[in-house]
């Protein structure tokens, strides 16, 4: 099995402590794993993404042309990302500030509404936990308990405290996936 | 088995010199590796090893802590990104002269000048062929992977000792962002003034003793005959890394058509495009250099008469494609594809290169 993610945003969502959550928790089922973020000063204030590889086997190139799944959670993410999912592959969007909504045939199309069910949950910091909660679902490539050592090793130990409130709002993120499109 | 993270390659720069051993760091930052000394400031070494970790006021200084402090046999480093590099060449260039070994690690930028700060390669000429003045070379190896960013430190300082040489880690600045999970070395001690004597104990400056002559530290010598004598010492042990230190991973080359050759990122994109094409019925291989100096000109020259052509894979405007053009020497058709400016190509377009170039 080899899994090949763009999480992509806007800094400050985040999109690349999301990314580590997922790639702790597949070191955590000892899956070999890649993490590459865009990274200069296109972070600053601007969309950033980071690409996360989930893989049993060893991980060729960090860098890829298409994706099985991309994570979607803004208007200039879903412009640059929809075109580059593999045929069959999956798009998972946050429709919150999105204008022009995916149009393909050839590929699963899903939504969670993140940004509205994070300010639900009293929290908008869970946002991002709530979208990897729809990943999760529409992809069951890492076990719930994984993702729970994940966020253990990924966070330092003062914030041990919010795992609780992360695998709550994870929870949320997978009863609240919709199904727009099926391929 | 040794402990297993989850990590930058940039930061496991500074947490494998920390195992293995090392004594002093001397660094200014720049991006993409600013995460090397952050890291290691955060780690606090010289709490516990008593490595020195110190931020100098220039590329150029620290440098010279780098001469000062490899003078008296201690495992030092630094680290920096091409602009940094080059500020560093003169002092490099004088290392080599007084042949004195520590470990340069080189996050590669895109240039010329300030560049950009996004990955790139165009340091291969820099690092293989000099970038300081004289004739020396560096023992440059160049990783593709995290891993690689761990076991080449502790490689790199073996190399320096065994041949007294300052070793370059040609990384660029995909490696030092990438995070992917490696396996650590365990902690190794420091080495003791006796372990120091030992090992160094006929070329370092650790104090004059009186049953000893001096040593003397420096790359300047008056006589040009007996500068003459220090170049050839000098050729000869490049010589002796030719025919021994060579390293390079090659990857289904066996039944190839045509072979890429391509380090550091380049290589793992490559890795990406031998299925690809492999997949459309191309039979394509890579060979990976793991050195860039000594260069796997053998292998190379070995294949030459066996494919069709060579695609050679580098972030920059074709360096190491001369190389390859020199091992081949005419047998086989060479091939350069590649991005400058900060910009990585994507598999599939490495792909469509290889299509293009040899009319597949």
């Amino acid at each position: 099995m080899t899994e090949e993610i763009i999480i992509a945003g806007f800094g400050g969502q985040g999109v690349l402590s999301m990314g580590k959550i997922l790639a702790y928790s597949g070191v955590m089922q000892d899956q070999e794993v890649a993490w590459f973020p865009s990274y200069g000063p296109e972070m600053r204030g601007g969309t950033a993404n980071v690409t996360v590889i989930l893989s049993d086997e060893r991980i060729s190139s960090p860098i890829l042309h298409e994706f099985d799944t991309a994570i979607i959670l803004n208007q200039q993410s879903m412009t640059k990302f929809e075109s580059r999912v593999k045929p069959g592959g999956t798009l998972i969007y946050d429709p919150n500030g999105i204008i022009h909504h995916p149009s393909r045939k050839d590929i699963n199309i899903l939504k969670v509404e993140g940004s509205r069910l994070a300010v639900e949950m009293g929290n908008p910091l869970t946002f991002n936990m709530i979208v990897l909660g729809a990943f999760l679902k529409a992809k069951p490539v890492i076990k719930l308990e994984n993702v729970k050592k994940g966020l253990e090793k990924s966070l330092p130990e003062r914030h041990h405290k919010l795992i609780p409130l992360n695998l709550a709002a994870i929870e949320i993120g997978q009863e609240n996936l919709v199904v727009v499109q099926e391929v | 088995m040794g402990e297993l993270r989850l990590m930058k390659g940039n930061e496991v720069i500074a947490e494998a010199a920390i195992r293995c051993g090392c004594d002093g760091y001397f660094g200014y930052p720049i991006t993409p590796q600013s995460e090397v000394m952050e890291t290691l400031m955060t780690l606090r070494p010289w709490e516990d090893s008593g490595m020195v970790v110190l931020q100098a006021e220039s590329e150029i200084a620290s440098i010279h802590m780098v001469y000062g402090a490899a003078g008296a046999g201690k495992r030092v480093m630094t680290s920096s990104s091409s602009p940094g590099i080059s500020l560093m060449a003169e002092g490099i260039s004088y290392m080599a002269g007084a042949e004195l070994p520590c470990v340069i690690v080189n996050v590669q930028r895109g240039g010329p000048g300030l560049g950009t700060i996004q990955p790139s390669q165009a340091d291969y000429n820099q690092a293989t062929k000099g970038g300081g003045h004289g004739d020396y070379s560096l023992f440059v190896l160049a990783p593709a992977s995290v891993q690689e960013m761990h076991d080449f430190v502790v490689l790199g300082f073996e190399m320096a000792f065994k041949y007294r040489n300052p070793v370059m880690i040609l990384a660029d600045g995909v490696i030092g962002q990438l995070m992917e999970k490696v396996e650590l070395i365990d902690q190794r001690p420091r080495w003791t003034n006796e372990q120091i004597e030992e090992i160094s104990g006929d070329w370092a400056t650790t104090g004059k003793r009186s049953n000893r002559q001096k040593h003397v530290i420096t790359s300047l010598e008056m006589d040009s005959n007996t500068m003459e004598q220090n170049n050839l010492r000098l050729q000869a042990k490049y010589n002796r890394m030719k025919d021994e230190e060579v390293r390079y991973e090659s990857i289904e080359c066996e039944d190839a058509d045509y072979i890429m050759v391509a380090f550091g990122s380049a290589a793992r994109i490559c890795q990406k495009t031998v299925q690809i094409a492999r997949r459309k019925g191309v039979k394509v291989g890579l060979i990976r250099p793991i050195t860039l100096f000594p260069f796997p000109e053998k292998i190379i020259a070995e294949y030459a008469t066996k494919v069709k052509g060579f695609l050679s894979v580098e972030f920059n405007a074709g360096q190491m494609v001369n190389d390859i053009r020199l091992a081949v020497n005419g047998k086989t058709q060479v091939e350069y594809f590649g991005r400058m400016g900060g910009i990585v190509p994507t598999p599939d377009e490495v792909e469509l290169a290889l299509e293009q170039r040899f009319n597949n």
